[in-house]
């Protein structure tokens, strides 16, 4: 297929449609929304499900009921929205049946704004609902990227009956870029051995996500936690860049990992030896390249467009081996290359020490500027 | 210990009371007497009449009836707590063939669930609600209800529910009826066999108003829960019809006319 300039939501809209989605629930948000209206009209066109539900709690209920059936089906929604489905993404996990979110993050908490941030980190990548799950996460740092994941992540949940969510900032959903959709997939419906379709001419089937008997209820976390060291062993995805002989490390996810690679650019013509590396998989992490690149690196630098939330998933992988310096533009503000390039050159210089708080002396920096 | 009779029993020959094809063959976990039983009972008749047992897949609430899916023997699916309406609208969305119905009480559909229930009927979803209206919550242990009369004793409104601090009975029928997606939407009680019948008959009707994709159908049931009413069940029965009929009153509150013409 044709290269075509297209906007971030409408791709992973109409990517879902040719990687045979079969049914879409969901509630309007900014910076969100194009995806759901490109959904509107195109589901009902193809004789596939749409229902703008009354509310994100309603829409992923919704998404719960499709996913029992064992159809592909997708919710999607921005920050405020995703709070709402919680509920329901704990119910799915419990269930263990496949359903795919796509959120669309914008700056928070509270109603925030509708700037692209990346403050929903924690909330994706910790599970988000209640109870003891994990969630696979992915996170787009490009139009193309974004039309690929959506893909993936509906093989993922498929694969280890669990949610896929792809974390994609608001930039990702907005912007225009030339890329690439896939061809249209026929849908091929399957009937998988659990899902409650009410096919004749076999035993009832039930799907639930209560387990009264509190042995069964631990068996069931064993088995979601056992699942989940399968995804961790197969499913690790990243890009490196210039790391081969970078004796500095920029980690950064989505739209911060795609500024973060102009800084790289810009200081590796400037002698400095600094790579990146982004994750794709934000959740399983990709624990086993971290560590071994704080065998070799000087100091790890983490960009990110909030706080410090993955912030402390290096730190955890880097094992205090390294010094890690963070810089972060929280609130739905987007750093430019020359910010980081900056932060670049002062790790070059500065002393670095891996006992201090990297957040915290963040902190001191961005409110002294 | 209750000694329960083998439904083998029932099954000999020339049996003229039997398990409901649509049952599976465990006793329920319901309290003696409590009419959830019941409901359970016609649901299973109808769904064996209508041959619909291998199609159809049923949605069950948090609430007592939350093992719902143990007694009935189609697919069935556990819904968080009001979220069955949803639930149901995402499986008949695509699964448009089969017979969807979801399985609710008070707590459930009138208060956690109201927004759930209100559009599922809006849009005109084609489902099959059972409302159990019994005045209270179950399974947590009798605490007020959206339905819990004025002046009613439950463990959240121990001097009785006190409508100026408390809020006023929800009557769901009344209002579902409001919504032009709905095609049949009735109360019926289950106090004494002449209004089991009723029930039945209404329950039938709403799941035909489905298979003829008449819109969304919605029996509502007057319930006991002699456990956290403290009554015994034979006092439960004549409360519902003392008590609870002239606040829910009985009767048909939207019967579209295509659902009149329906044959069975
Ligand atoms: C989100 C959530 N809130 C509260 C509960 C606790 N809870 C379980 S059942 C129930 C009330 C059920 O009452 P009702 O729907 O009237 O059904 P009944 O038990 O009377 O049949 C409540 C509040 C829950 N499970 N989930
Ligand atoms: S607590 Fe009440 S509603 Fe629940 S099973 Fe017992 S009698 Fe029935």
């Amino acid at each position: 297929m044709a290269r075509e300039l297209i906007k971030g939501n409408v791709a992973m809209a109409e990517s879902a449609i040719r990687y045979g989605l079969e049914a879409y629930f969901g509630y309007p948000i900014t910076p969100q929304t194009e995806l759901l209206e490109h959904l509107a009209k195109r589901m009902p066109e193809l004789g596939r499900a749409f229902v703008q539900a009354e509310s994100e709690v309603a829409a992923i209920n919704m998404v719960y009921g499709a996913a029992c059936t064992g159809v592909r089906v997708m919710t999607s929604s921005s920050s405020p929205g995703v709070s709402l489905m919680s509920e329901g993404i704990s119910y799915i996990a419990g269930t263990e049946i496949p359903a795919v979110l796509i959120n669309v993050m914008r700056g928070g908490p509270g109603l925030g704004n509708i700037a692209p941030a990346q403050s929903d980190y924690n909330q994706a990548v910790r599970g988000g609902g209640h109870g003891d799950y994990r969630n696979i996460v992915l996170a787009p740092a490009s139009v193309q990227e974004a039309i690929d994941l959506v893909g993936l992540s509906f093989d993922l949940a498929e694969k280890y009956r669990t949610i896929a969510m792809i974390l994609a900032d608001g930039s990702i959903g907005q912007m225009m870029e030339p890329a690439e959709l896939p061809e249209m997939r026929p849908i091929q419906r399957k009937d998988p051995e659990w899902a409650t379709n009410g096919n004749p001419n076999r035993p009832r089937r039930q799907l639930t996500s209560i387990y009264l008997e509190p042995h069964d209820e631990e068996i069931t976390n064993l088995r979601l936690l056992k699942r989940w060291q399968d995804i961790q062993t197969n499913e690790v995805r990243y890009k490196e860049y210039y790391l081969d002989d970078a004796d500095y490390v920029i980690v950064g996810f989505g739209t911060a990992g795609r500024i973060a690679l102009s800084a790289v650019r810009a200081a590796r013509a400037k002698g400095i030896k600094v790579g990146l590396l982004r994750p794709i998989t934000l959740s399983p992490f990709p624990v086993a390249v971290m560590d071994e690149l704080s065998q070799r690196a000087k100091a790890f630098l983490v960009v990110e467009m909030n706080t410090g939330q993955m912030l402390d998933d290096v730190r955890m992988a880097v094992r205090g081996r390294a010094p890690i310096e963070f810089y972060g533009r929280p609130g739905g503000v987007v750093p430019f290359p020359d910010e980081i390039m900056s932060e670049i050159e002062r790790m070059t210089h500065a002393k670095l020490n891996s006992q201090t708080d990297p957040r915290m002396a963040w902190l001191e920096r961005a409110l002294a500027r | 210990m209750v000694t329960l009779i083998k439904p083998t029993f029932a099954m000999e020959q020339n049996a003229v009371y039997c398990r409901p094809q649509a049952f599976t063959d465990v006793s329920t976990h319901y309290c003696p007497g409590c009419t959830h039983g019941v409901a359970h009972r016609l649901i299973g008749e109808v769904i064996d009449e209508m041959g619909i047992r291998e199609n159809t897949v049923g949605v069950a609430p948090v609430g007592c009836s939350v093992f719902a899916y143990n007694y009935f023997n189609t697919d069935f699916v556990e819904a968080a707590h009001g979220r069955a309406p949803a639930m149901a609208t995402g499986i008949k969305r695509v699964l448009p063939d089969k017979v969807v119905f979801s399985y609710q009480g008070d707590g459930d559909l009138a208060s956690i669930g109201m927004a759930e229930i209100m559009h599922a009927a809006a849009r005109g979803e084609h489902i099959t609600v059972i409302f159990i209206n019994n005045a209270i919550y179950g399974m947590t242990g009798g605490q007020m209800a959206p339905t819990s009369l004025p002046g009613m004793k439950t463990t959240s409104s121990p001097n009785g529910r006190d409508v100026e601090t408390q809020g006023y009975p929800v009557r769901m029928a009344e209002m579902l009826a409001q919504m032009d997606g709905a095609g049949y939407v009735v109360r019926r009680s289950l106090h004494d066999p002449a209004n089991i019948r009723k029930a039945k008959k209404a329950i039938r009707t709403a799941f035909e108003v489905q298979q003829h994709g008449l819109g969304f159908s919605l029996v509502e049931l007057l319930s006991t829960c002699p456990t956290n009413w403290g009554m015994t069940p034979v006092d439960a029965l004549g409360w519902v019809n003392e008590h609870m009929i002239p606040a829910f009153p009985l009767g048909d509150y939207k019967v579209s006319p295509a659902v009149a013409q329906i044959k069975f």
